[in-house]
């Protein structure tokens, strides 16, 4: 059975193209590139750069929502629940943005890459089918907690929050699934240029998307808990230091620190997995242009005219982190035929700034929950470096979600030129629409226009119940007159 | 049963829950659209969040659910009718998006404005998608989607049988959302609301059965192979169609929307079963059947196990969901 081995890929890496004349060419605009690549290109990054934020909060608010509603259940705990019940409400709105971004994924996997669907669509199916039978599981049990409020018993209306939180897990994975497949094909042979012996449930069940999924998971958790707990922190420095405020704070605050702690360790054994299956990537994640033992580990830099320049080495600990050990290589790029490299400097300067943040993160929230533990909690007003504090949990919003971005956009171009590494060059999986410029630019309207439209909404929202509007009425009533007080509580 | 045939009829099982239950969703948007001004429309507005909220994402869910099954059972035909019916296709998804934003922003504006604003894109994205859907369909059924190379862009879905398809599909869909509309409004006490949907959803069910039966005019020369097929096999449910049709106008006119609703259901379910049964046993027609379109069969029983899976997860928790919303807790409390 063919499984892509490092032997395969450096059965295809071997000849030798030294010198710095070939890395000069690293380029992605290879000749003879269907006319539908670049932009199906630009369109698919946009798109799904916009949902994966929107579906971090898919797969994290319930679980968010679950803890604070059962805080407010258990412990007669009025400020949880209201905090739980206007969570609620902003992720209806999330919610419903994130499906239909996600349903223009489904779209766009078979109108842009025709080729990687109709050759591999039998492999990677599996998990896209699993994938929409948590889909159903989350759209239900959130239409049933959203409208449940008042009208259910309320613990057993609680427990909705459940299976949305344990669908999300599953539809996370199953996505990553096909990414982890593309990045490390299996399940599937090629015999006479024919797919063939297919083993949907190997390619599911792929070596690379347990970690991957896992590092997924936790991003997702950090980019929404720091999102909301930066609200909060918005809200405290402009002199709200009530209860509410730093319980809203603080359970989003508390999943994201986990997050930041938990995820950097993640990191690094995705990395060792990288030297593993991809050394085409993890060469261009360090900036390694030839191999070296032991190989250094290089901040900064980028590559301008075949040599690197504005970077620091730290000699030896390349090879420590990259591949545990004190003296393994990190395979440098000129093992690799030019055709068959990514474009080096988006990849390398994605990657460090990845690791950058999430290790600037994690130190900070140690030293949060380190402090408090000392008993010298930053969220009191009258500690020191208090605004200091809430200033950085601001800006830890932004951050994490940078980091997600940039971490897939090293794990994308990184993979270049392949679709599936080794196996199908993202040249052949793309159609031959030209048009498709046509396609980016409404894509960009749309997607400005739905963004403003979230802001609009969810601001006004934080407005509303700032003037004590509990209930958000709906804004036709109070049409009809007779019907406006339970009009009311429809909304709740 | 072949595992290929068993595949198809477990997608298109999923055809027939998006036309049904995607339809009457997106049927909501016609009377939104024709509710009239602000002060009028309030209530039917109003009532239209309030029967389709909780379940607009569970509905909508069905159409990723054949989207997935057909790409994974049936890649290559898969690719070949996105490769053709690229810009239908665009123009439905663009119809999705923006209703489901819309939808969810309409909810909670602040002002009547913004409400005002994304109500008109929730109620015309609303009858942009089926009618797309609808042409896309109509591409299919009259052969102008081949397996290999690209048909027509345009061409292959401006034509009277896509134009058909697509007038039909926001048809019935109206009518559905109408049926189901006038029993809500009618449980929830909203008597006045009730009336003026019941003329309207028959005003709909009479259109759209107009165009059904002009229709086949062009239907009998434009794609043969359907026609053939609805005569025969497809016959009974064509017949069946026609009468839950009449027999729904007759229930709408003598007030008796329990029943109403589920010959509307019938109505609906005929014309679909029928296109299939038409349809088969080509996948995509005159161009490849569904026994050689399938693609590995390895996949094709795994899928099989996905939708068993899925039969018993979210079958009951459907059912949990809209016996809920049905209860006189959820639907007079309002
Ligand atoms: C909040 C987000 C976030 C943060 C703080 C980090 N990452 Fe990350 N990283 C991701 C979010 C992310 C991601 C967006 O989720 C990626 C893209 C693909 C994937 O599976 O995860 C990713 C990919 C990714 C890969 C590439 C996997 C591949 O191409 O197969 C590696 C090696 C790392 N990460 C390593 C790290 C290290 C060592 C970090 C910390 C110091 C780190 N990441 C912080
Ligand atoms: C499971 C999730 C994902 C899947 C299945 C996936 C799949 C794909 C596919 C099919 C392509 C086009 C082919 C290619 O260029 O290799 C692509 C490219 C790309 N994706 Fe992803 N992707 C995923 C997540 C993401 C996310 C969340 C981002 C967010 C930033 C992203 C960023 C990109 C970029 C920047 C490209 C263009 C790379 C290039 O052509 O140089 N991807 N992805
Ligand atoms: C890492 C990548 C991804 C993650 C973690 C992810 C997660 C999610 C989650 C949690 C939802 C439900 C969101 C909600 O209801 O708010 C969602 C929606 C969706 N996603 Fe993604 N997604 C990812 C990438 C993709 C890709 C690559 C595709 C398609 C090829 C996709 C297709 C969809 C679809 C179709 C929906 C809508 C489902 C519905 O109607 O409820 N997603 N995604």
């Amino acid at each position: 059975m063919f499984v892509p081995s490092v032997e395969s890929m450096l059965a295809f890496a071997a000849p030798q193209i030294g010198g710095s004349q070939a890395l000069t060419s690293l380029a992605l605009g290879l000749a003879n590139e269907p006319a539908g690549l670049l932009p199906a290109r630009e369109q698919m990054a946009l798109s799904l750069g916009w949902h994966i934020v929107l579906a971090c909060f898919g797969v994290a608010f319930p679980t968010m929502i679950l803890v604070m509603h059962w805080r407010g259940v258990r412990r007669q705990d009025r400020v949880a629940l209201v905090l739980a019940r206007r969570w609620a409400k902003v992720s209806a709105v999330l919610f419903a943005i994130g499906a239909v971004s996600g349903t223009v994924l489904s779209f766009e996997m078979g109108l842009l890459w025709p080729g990687l669907m109709g050759t591999f669509g039998d492999v990677l199916g599996l998990p896209f089918a699993f994938e929409g039978l948590s889909f159903f599981v989350e759209a239900i049990f959130l239409g049933i907690y959203l409208y449940g409020w008042d009208r259910m018993p309320p613990r057993l209306h609680m427990l909705m929050l459940i299976p949305m939180a344990v669908a999300g897990v599953v539809g996370t994975f199953c996505v990553l699934a096909v990414n982890a497949w593309m990045n490390a094909p299996t399940g599937f042979d090629i015999v006479d240029g024919e797919v063939v012996n297919v083993q949907p449930w190997v390619a599911f069940l792929n070596d690379q998307v347990w970690l991957q999924f896992a590092h997924m998971w936790v991003a997702a958790f950090m980019v929404a808990g720091f999102a909301i707990a930066s609200v909060y922190a918005v809200g405290i420095l402009r002199g709200r230091n009530d209860r509410h405020h730093r319980l809203g704070f603080t359970v989003p605050f508390a999943f994201a620190s986990v997050g930041a702690v938990a995820q950097p360790f993640i990191g690094h054994f995705l990395g060792l997995r990288v030297a593993a299956t991809q050394p085409a990537k993890l060469a261009a994640f360090e900036l390694a242009l030839e191999t070296e033992s032991p190989s250094p580990l290089r901040l900064g830099g980028i590559l301008i005219d075949g040599k690197v320049r504005f970077n620091i080495d730290i000699p030896g600990l390349g090879s420590l982190i990259a591949r545990n050990s004190l003296t393994a290589p990190v395979q440098g790029l000129d093992t690799i035929p030019a055709d068959q490299r990514p474009p080096v400097n988006i990849t390398h300067i994605a990657f460090q700034s990845m690791v950058a943040i999430g290790t600037i993160l994690m130190l900070a929230v140690l030293i949060y929950w380190i402090a408090r533990w000392r008993g010298h909690d930053l969220l009191e007003p009258q500690t020191r470096f208090h605004r200091w504090f809430l200033r950085g949990a601001v800006l830890a919003a932004p951050l994490a979600i940078a980091a997600l971005e940039l971490g897939w956009i090293a794990t994308e171009v990184g993979r270049q030129p392949w679709i599936v590494y080794g196996i199908m060059r993202t040249t052949e999986a793309a159609g031959e629409n030209s048009g498709l410029w046509w396609l980016y630019g409404t894509t960009v309207v749309v997607y400005t226009a739905l963004s403003w439209g979230a802001i609009s909404i969810l601001r006004s929202m934080a407005r509303r119940w700032r003037a004590g509007e509990e209930d958000l009425p709906s804004p036709y009533g109070p049409e009809p007159v007779e019907h406006a007080p339970e009009l009311a509580r429809d909304e709740c | 049963m072949s595992v290929e045939l068993a595949v198809a009829a477990a997608m298109f099982a999923g055809v027939i829950a998006y036309a049904l239950f995607g339809g009457a969703d997106f049927g909501t948007g016609f009377y939104d659209l024709t509710a009239g001004g602000t002060r009028r429309g309030a209530e039917l507005r109003t009532q239209v969040d309030h029967s389709i909220g909780p379940v607009w994402e569970a509905n909508h869910v069905w159409l990723i659910y054949v989207m997935v099954m057909w790409w994974t059972g049936f890649p290559q035909a898969f690719a070949a009718a996105m490769n053709t019916l690229i810009l239908p296709m665009l123009f439905a998804l663009l119809g999705i998006v923006l209703r489901g934003g819309a939808f969810a922003f309409r909810k909670y504006a602040a002002t009547l404005t913004q409400a005002r604003l994304f109500g008109a894109i929730f109620a015309t994205s609303s009858l942009i998608t089926p009618f797309f859907l609808g042409a896309a369909v109509g591409a299919i059924v009259s052969g102008r989607v081949p397996i290999e190379g690209r048909g027509e862009v345009w061409g292959s879905w401006l034509h009277s049988t896509s134009i058909l398809g697509g007038l039909l599909a926001v048809g019935t869909s109206s009518f559905l959302a109408g049926t189901f509309l006038v029993a809500d409004a009618t449980r929830a006490g909203h008597h006045d609301l009730g009336v003026a949907l019941r003329m309207r959803t028959i005003g709909v069910g009479i259109a759209t059965g107009s165009v059904a039966l002009l229709g086949l005019v062009p239907l009998r020369l434009d794609a043969p192979t359907l026609w053939d097929g609805l005569l025969g096999r497809a016959l009974p449910m064509v017949m069946l169609s026609a009468l839950a049709g009449v027999a729904t106008l007759a229930l709408l006119w003598t007030r008796r929307y329990r029943l109403a609703r589920i010959t509307a259901v019938l109505a609906v379910f005929g014309v679909v079963v029928g296109w299939g049964l038409a349809q088969y046993p080509w996948m995509l027609v005159d161009q490849i059947r569904v026994v050689d379109a399938a693609g590995a069969p390895a996949t094709l029983r795994a899928l099989l196990v996905a939708v068993a899976i899925a039969a018993v997860i979210v079958g009951p928790a459907l059912g949990y969901l809209y016996t809920l919303t049905q209860s006189p807790t959820w639907t007079d409390s309002y």
